[in-house]
């Protein structure tokens, strides 16, 4: 019997898997050519590339980093790598990276916009991971003022006196509820902040430099003088220096000239016959005006055009004396590059979103003026294209303003961006206000909860969550929109390659530039557009941030 | 379209009216620099270095205003305009002039409300084509395919002069000059065509520029200039006269190396007028006596800055042609200083 039974006694050892079943060849054969048509299309694919990089890599890298212009770039690439090899110039890039970079932003003060964004980092960090201490958070609502300060300079009164607005209708909320009442209290929490910036802010900030412009002036003075007659500078900043000196010691005399000034002016106006007190232009004057009171008229204005003048002088330099704090004021001209395309696109993100939320809150309101408001608001928005909205921004905002009151083209961007961007997302919050069913809205109001309290708790949590993939979209596509800002002469990245191809050594380069703007934008566009909304829906609920980040992140 | 128009220069009418009252000079003495709409760039005529100083021939406008007004070229803001927001950047108050290779034309000057002070640059459009193609006249481009910039008076331009001509074409319509040089040099079209001296800039950029003629017929008048608001004479004068004081210099023989020579005093009373030695034309202005020397120390007469920016020892060297001097048989030519 023993004969007849085979039972093997020892182990077969471990084999080798069969070549096709593993490895390389394995993957290759069920991801490359796992049929015919498939193993055609690799094939082809390989083809492709091959004759893609076989261009592009020896352009890339039989290239020039050390030329002064894209003639010399071809001298030394001919030099090197023999007469008619076609490489890139990468020198343009090497001379102007920190242009496209910063845009003209004075490169002693490069660290303060690396500073904001790295601050920027700092702040997301504590919405983002709940271990960190909840104190942080309070650095997280600091940072946009601390950004700004550091981006723009100037006196410490500008963002000190804009945070403190939000502390207005902090307390307000918090106090007047017990005292007039929650209507009243919330109308208030609105108001008082606006009344604070629009009445009181400007005025005493103004006042605030003017004593410490006061104080300052001698100091001023001595530190120019100083400066002057060490002969460290060279001749252009030499004259500007002298300027500005002049300029500082011409405060008496501006101040005397414009007491004189004022008591002209009263004089004549004291002349001048009462109807003629509120008429503006001298075309406006009526025709039986005397030819005596139409010369007064008219020299009244040209004193009222000066005083005008002078006062503006005075407080510009009171202005740069009466600065609080070590930050020179940069201008929003300086401003350009990335910097620029991530400020405007980190601004428009960060606050398109609770306007956008509001605004969608709005809508659905049973309130028949907020509703129409904000249905008027975002229907208006959506029909205008964005370029329309820049052009109104650059040329048609400055018409209905002041003449001679210039606002800053960035900050009039800005705010374009932002409404735009906000309209937009109005709608895409509605979207889930609207997917959320009704059994939500009704079970927050058994439980007790007013409207503040239903829409922080149950409905935004949940209205976001569901938006979030259109929410991100429309981020990532207002990223790429300030490109468009070029239109209006801002100094885009895009706008940088005009001008940088308007210089005489750097005329006909393209592909080099906008390979690195590609390379930078594909960087950076992306991660602030997919952070800031998860930051967003997570701070409405704080014991679920981490989750709600990290499935949103995914 | 005719509706808005009119209301645009409505508003622009109802703004200078408004604003007739305010003298620029102060304004930009108050401010203590002149801000200047300048292109976003454009080769030779204005861009930046890399440290951000602006430079080129309409730059060196700008710099010599502000040496006359304010006794330092440096005290410029540069305000980069594009073709579409320059009049109303102007207009608004928002920059004191503007020196961005602007045409003067009828319809800028008299509805635009604007005043042109001069001409710093007769240019006039202008084709290049491939030596291969064997083509000697623009008469001979009928049927070619030309590369042309969109919304420009140079589109206008072709469209008159081949009908004018009955000939017929194929346009290529490109948003930008560097889309135009990459087009032109793919052979997307046979032609290019925009301004004479963007032609030439554009050629000195090619790998091998000999490939390429520029056509003898200038198809166009493009006469270039700086501009300010109506409704300010004495800032206008001030303008214009620095303008001319830069012609008068080269016609004169003033440059940046014997200025300081000249200031001296010399035999010849219009140079000491011009440079204030004799007379009180700074006065009359505004300004002071020494304004005009002020100006030509910035960068030298209206001849070196040419010849620093656009001339022939540049890369895109341009001849004089008709931006010569009056006596040298071109266009250039200012009032005298008395």
């Amino acid at each position: 019997m023993s004969d007849l039974s085979y039972v093997r006694t020892e182990m077969l050892g471990e084999q080798e898997p069969p070549l096709g079943e593993t490895g390389i060849l394995k993957w290759a054969r069920e991801n490359l050519f796992s049929s015919y048509g498939n193993g055609a299309l690799t094939i082809i694919s390989v083809v492709f590339l091959f004759f893609v990089l076989d261009y592009v890599l020896p352009w890339m890298f039989q290239s020039s980093w050390t030329a002064n212009s894209l003639g010399e770039c071809r001298e030394q690439i001919a030099a090197a790598y023999g007469e008619g090899t076609d490489g890139a110039c990468w020198a343009v890039i090497r001379e102007r990276y920190r242009q496209l970079l910063f845009g003209f932003y004075p490169s002693n003060l490069y660290w303060r916009p690396i500073l904001a964004f790295v601050l920027l980092g700092f702040a997301i960090a504590p919405v983002l991971f709940d271990k960190l201490p909840r104190k942080l958070l309070i650095f997280s609502g600091l940072f946009p003022f601390i950004a700004f300060w550091l981006i723009w300079g100037g006196t410490l009164w500008t963002p000190v006196g804009a945070l403190l607005g939000f502390g207005i209708g902090y307390l307000a909320s918090k106090f007047l509820p017990s005292l007039i009442g929650s209507l009243g209290a919330t109308i208030a929490t609105f108001l008082l902040p606006v009344i604070w910036w629009v009445f009181l802010y400007g005025p005493i900030g103004a006042a605030i430099a003017v004593y410490v412009g006061d104080n300052n002036m001698d100091s001023a003075i001595a530190g120019y003088e100083q400066r002057i007659a060490s002969g460290e500078m060279n001749a252009a900043e030499l004259v500007t220096a002298k300027r500005e000196l002049k300029t500082l010691q011409s405060l008496p005399d501006k101040k005397a000239e414009l007491a004189g000034l004022e008591v002209e002016a009263e004089k004549l106006r004291a002349a001048l016959p009462d109807y003629l007190a509120d008429v503006k232009t001298p075309e406006n004057l009526p025709i039986a005006t005397s030819k005596e009171d139409k010369v007064a008229f008219e020299k009244l204005l040209n004193i009222e055009g000066r005083e005008v003048g002078i006062r503006d002088a005075i407080q510009r330099i009171y202005e740069d004396v009466g600065r609080i704090g070590p930050m020179v004021p940069v201008t929003s001209d300086q401003l350009g590059g990335f910097t620029l395309s991530i400020l405007i696109g980190i601004t428009g993100i960060t606050l398109s979103l609770p306007i956008g939320i509001l605004l969608a809150l709005g809508r659905q309101s049973d309130l028949f003026v907020v509703k129409t408001i904000c249905v008027g608001f975002i229907e208006f928005i959506r029909g205008v294209p964005l370029i329309t909205l820049l052009f109104v921004a650059s040329t048609l905002l400055n018409y209905f303003m002041p003449p001679g009151t210039s606002f800053d083209l960035v900050l009039r961007v800005m705010i374009m961006v932002t409404l735009f961007a906000s309209a937009y997302m109005a709608e895409v919050i509605r979207g889930g206000l609207a997917a959320l069913p009704k059994g939500q809205y009704e079970a927050a109001d058994a439980l007790g909860m007013d409207y503040w309290q239903a829409t922080r708790l149950i409905i935004m949590p949940q209205a976001l969550k569901i938006s979030i993939p259109n929410i991100v979209s429309n981020f990532i596509g207002l990223f790429k929109d300030t490109t468009l800002v070029m239109i209006v002469g801002l100094m885009d990245p895009m706008g940088l390659s005009n001008a940088i191809r308007a210089n005489q050594a750097w005329n006909g380069i393209v592909w080099e530039i906008y390979g690195f703007i590609a390379l930078m934008c594909s960087g950076s566009s992306v991660s602030p557009c997919h952070v800031i909304p998860c930051i967003w829906s997570a701070s409405f609920r704080p014991d679920t941030r981490v989750k709600e980040h990290i499935k949103c992140l995914k | 379209m005719k509706k808005s128009v009119f209301l645009g220069a409505l508003t622009v009418a109802g703004l200078v009216a408004g604003a007739a009252s305010a003298a620029t000079l102060d304004d930009v003495k108050a401010k203590g620099e002149l801000a200047c709409g300048v292109s976003t760039g454009l080769v030779g005529f204005a861009a930046p270095d890399a440290n951000g100083n602006w430079a080129g021939f309409d730059v060196a406008i700008c710099r010599a205003v502000a040496a006359a007004v304010l006794g330092d070229s440096n005290a410029v803001k540069f305000v980069p305009t594009t073709g579409k927001t320059r009049f109303t950047a102007l207009a608004s108050g928002e920059i004191d002039m503007l020196a961005r290779n602007t045409t003067w034309t009828f319809s800028r000057d008299v509805d635009l409300k604007f005043t042109f002070v001069g001409v710093n640059y007769y240019d006039g459009q202008g084709f290049m084509v491939p030596k291969e193609l064997g083509v000697s006249s623009a008469k001979d481009l009928d049927g070619a395919t030309i590369c042309i910039q969109t919304g420009t008076t140079t589109e206008l331009n072709l469209a008159d002069y081949f009908r004018s001509n009955g000939m017929s074409y194929e346009p290529v319509p490109i948003e930008t000059n560097a889309e135009s040089q990459q087009n032109y040099l793919a052979g997307a079209c046979d032609v290019y065509t925009t301004d004479a001296s963007g032609l030439a800039a554009t050629r000195a950029t090619f790998e091998n520029p000999g490939d390429h003629v520029l056509l003898p017929e200038i198809i166009s008048k493009e006469p270039l200039g700086p501009l300010v608001r109506h409704g300010d004479d004495q800032w206008g004068d001030i303008v214009r006269w620095t303008l001319n004081a830069l012609i008068s210099a080269e016609e004169l023989g003033v440059t940046s190396a014997n200025l300081a020579e000249m200031q001296k005093g010399t035999n010849n009373p219009e140079i000491n007028r011009l440079l204030g030695t004799e007379g009180d034309l700074g006065g009359m202005l505004g300004l002071d006596k020494d304004w005009a020397a002020r100006v030509i120390a910035v960068s030298g007469n209206y001849g070196e800055i040419f010849e620093s920016n656009i001339g022939e020892s540049t890369a895109i060297g341009l001849a004089r042609g008709l931006n010569a001097q009056w006596k040298n048989g071109g266009l250039i030519y200012s009032p005298p200083f008395r």
